[in-house]
């Protein structure tokens, strides 16, 4: 997700979008992305760490995004 | 001196960099994203464009090709690096200058001939031109809005690292009117709007842009 503190237009523009097909009293809209990253076999903590480093140094940009690491099975 | 112009799948403005390499006194050596290699340049411009379709973030994926790895290693070196439009928002992704690039704030793509300020004339690519210069280049982005943590905002106003700013409108939502800036040493410059388009009468708004091609000579023989 972009940082509370980084304008995020997409959001914007969203928000925008909204109150003209009749939907009201939304007050903010940021956008983000989601990844779904499947893995081989069981996750580990290693695993997981990995997992974090990609998302650190490839799927977000840390100076104006943070990210969370979630598991489903 | 050698300029290399890196050309990424998706590069735009790499034939007009290497073009105003040569008219700024400069030999240009085509780099390809996938050389492991600098060919010995002494110096590195990353073009405009859209590199690898801007997909994920502007110049994300650009920052891993192997190209990038010798550059890093060379800006951190010393080696004067220029990144324009898309090769600013690749400087940031690799972390070598401070900040980010975002969408415009109007959310709109944004073409027109830009009045800046030169604000600092001491780097490399910017010594040719007056501290204080207005120039008028053409500027053309759709995520070319400059941001950074108030903290880091404050530290490279402060330690002059403000390259160049927008004057008379902010174009795209830059904070502080940020056109461009440089890392702390000063080698490694990113720039929004494009000197490479500003070089000949014939085809462009103006010389204005030249400065950025010429000042390496200048540097090489001061």
């Amino acid at each position: 997700m972009p940082k509370p503190e980084i304008l995020d237009p997409q959001g914007k523009a969203v928000q925008g979008a909204l109150p003209r097909l009749g939907f009201t009293g939304v007050t903010d809209v940021r956008q983000g992305k989601r990844f779904e990253i499947e893995l081989e076999g069981e996750v580990t903590d290693a695993l997981l760490a990995e997992v974090e480093k990609m998302a650190e140094t490839l799927l977000s940009n840390p100076v104006i995004e943070n990210y969370t690491v979630s598991v489903e099975q | 001196m050698k300029v290399g112009v890196v050309t990424f799948p998706g590069s735009l403005d790499d034939v007009d960099a290497q073009r105003a390499v040569r008219i700024g006194g400069n030999e240009a050596v085509a780099l390809w994203h996938g050389d492991a290699d600098l060919k010995g340049v002494d110096a590195v411009i990353l073009p405009g464009g859209f590199s690898y379709g801007d997909y994920l973030r502007c110049g994300a994926i650009s920052r891993f090709s192997p190209v990038m790895d010798r550059v890093v290693e060379a800006a951190h070196a010393g080696m004067p690096v220029l990144g324009i439009c898309n090769g600013f928002q690749i400087l940031c992704e690799s972390h070598l200058l401070p900040g980010a690039l975002i969408r415009n704030d109007h959310r709109k793509f944004v073409c027109r001939d830009q009045l800046l300020r030169i604000e600092n004339n001491r780097t490399p690519w910017t010594s040719a031109y007056d501290h204080g210069q207005e120039i008028r280049i053409v500027l053309k982005n759709g995520e070319g809005g400059f941001v950074a943590d108030a903290e880091t905002l404050a530290r490279i106003e402060g330690e002059g690292q403000v390259v160049a700013r927008y004057l008379e409108l902010n174009p795209n939502g830059s904070l502080d009117d940020i056109a461009g800036v440089s890392n702390e040493r000063g080698n490694v410059v990113g720039l929004m709007p494009h000197p490479e388009h500003a070089v000949e009468e014939l085809t462009g708004s103006g010389l204005d842009g030249l400065g950025f091609f010429t000042s390496l000579v200048e540097t090489a023989f001061a």
